[in-house]
């Protein structure tokens, strides 16, 4: 075993199914090289789990490159865990010393189930998404975008907001269990371009009502979405969607 | 679709939580204008300001009735926003963590709702005591440019003789400068002002009228309570 390799212990949320309750079941996990990125490790962990004739920890995990947002747990209380404008696949355990007592808990919200230990169901996420985050305005060929100027810093604006994943770190990071992260980008990258500005007010209108049927809590104005961001979005974001709805309130 | 039509939504609760938190800020300063006259050695200067006000009579009940809509609307749309928080994650993580950087989470912006609360039960005693206190009736009474008046001053003074008064008043003056703390740039992000250049400098300015704010409430009660003896 290499001397800078971790042995470390693990506090697991295990739980069947979303119905079933779940606890706090400690492993270890020894031997772990630094160059592994934390879902190799857990890879490690439920190879001897395996041996072992028990069930292995699920967990939800896709691209493993940072950019697909399947990926996603919270880490010793903070969604995936403690570097910055990183995902949990990109989490290096060169981050963690030897000996360390690692908290592994699934995003916990109303609106996000567990299907099983570390996997939850971010279906609530697509129907915020179908209750307007697209635009139905005829946009033309590919050539006719180019008839279409956008100036650059309005170009980029939404594409910071753009480059939300979809994770659902923001939720799990809310004190209040809001999505109003995600939702604002969503609603932020389309109302700031001039093909997303015919549906503005309808969509910020359904989409900020799909969100609260999902059952996720009011912003409070708390700022640990942005800080536990993977694509690090601004709560500028959300500033934008209460303009938004505002401009919907008064505007019909 | 329109967004009349439909109930109150999540923003929309924080629109007008953010509103009415402005206009109560700006009560506040009011306030502690008016106040700071209890820091001159002469009566008069405070009593008449008391004064003043009560000769404005029914305009003054339409702002008191006015002022009293802006807490409720602020009240109920706050304890909306924390039931929702308390529906939306029913079993909480067994370890808590910060995220730091970016994050804007405090022991103010998570204590809200308690020091709101706190603040609510301030204002209903503060407002029983001295605003509903004693008055003409039982004594308390000056005489300003040949009219009499309300001696407001000496009530003022004898409640600030006590103890107990001065302490509950300077413990619930730091929890108002921890809600104002969070409560003035967030009432800005509520209303969807947020800005590259400026939101650092309202947050600044929030920081600064939490400190002063505080300090000015409770320096008065301190203030009588040192010149009057320190005790009843």
């Amino acid at each position: 075993m290499p001397e800078n390799n971790l042995n470390l212990t693990l506090h697991v949320w295990r739980q069947n199914g979303q119905g079933s309750k779940g606890k706090m079941v400690e492993y270890k996990a020894d031997d772990i090289s630094t160059d592994m990125s934390f879902l190799e490790m857990l890879d490690v962990v439920n190879e001897s789990l395996i041996k072992d004739g028990e069930d292995p920890i699920a967990f939800d995990s896709d691209c493993r490159e940072g950019i697909c947002g399947t990926c996603g747990m919270v880490i010793d209380g903070v969604a995936h865990g403690p570097e910055r404008a990183t995902t949990v696949c990109q989490l290096h355990m060169r981050h963690f010393n030897n000996g360390d007592k690692i908290y592994i808990e699934p995003f916990r919200a109303k609106g996000f189930p567990v299907i099983k230990d570390l996997v939850v169901d971010r279906t609530s996420f697509d129907n915020i998404i179908k209750a307007g985050g697209y635009i139905s305005a005829n946009t033309g060929s590919a050539p006719d975008a180019n008839e279409i100027l956008i100036p650059k810093d309005v170009a980029d604006r939404a594409m910071d907001s753009a480059a939300c994943i979809g994770c659902g770190a923001c939720v799990a990071a809310c004190p209040n269990a809001s999505a109003s992260l995600f939702t604002s980008a969503k609603i932020s990258h389309l109302a700031v371009l001039p093909q997303g500005k015919p549906e503005s007010q309808s969509r910020v209108v359904s989409m900020v009502q799909q969100m609260d049927s999902e059952g996720f809590g009011s912003c409070s104005n708390h700022g640990e979405c942005e800080a536990v961001c993977p694509k690090e979005i601004s709560i500028s974001n959300i500033a934008r969607m209460r303009r938004e709805y505002f401009k919907a309130l008064v505007g019909k | 679709m329109s967004a009349k039509s439909k109930g109150l939504s999540s923003v929309g609760k924080k629109l007008i939580n953010g509103l009415t938190g402005l206009g109560l800020v700006f009560f506040v300063i009011v306030h502690l204008g008016g106040n700071l006259t209890l820091f001159s050695s002469n009566p008069d200067l405070f009593n008449s300001y008391a004064k003043k006000l009560h000769d404005l009579g029914f305009l003054l009940y339409a702002a008191e009735i006015g002022l009293l809509a802006v807490f409720i609307f602020h009240i109920v749309s706050a304890i909306s926003v924390y039931m929702s928080k308390r529906k939306a994650r029913a079993y909480g993580y067994h370890m808590k963590g910060n995220a730091g950087g970016a994050s804007r989470k405090s022991i103010s912006s998570v204590s809200m709702i308690y020091t709101g609360i706190i603040l609510m039960a301030f204002i209903i005693w503060h407002v029983i005591s001295l605003k509903f206190g004693p008055g003409i009736d039982q004594g308390y009474t000056t005489v300003l440019k040949g009219e009499t008046a309300r001696d407001l001053h000496k009530l003022v003074y004898e409640y600030f003789a006590n103890p107990f008064n001065v302490s509950v008043y300077v413990i619930v003056m730091v929890l108002l400068g921890f809600h104002l703390r969070h409560g003035f740039w967030s009432a800005f992000q509520s209303l969807g002002a947020n800005h590259p250049k400026y939101t650092p400098v309202i947050n600044t300015t929030g920081y600064i009228l939490a400190i002063v704010l505080a300090a000015g409430f409770l320096l008065i009660p301190i203030w009588i309570f040192i010149n009057t003896g320190g005790g009843v």
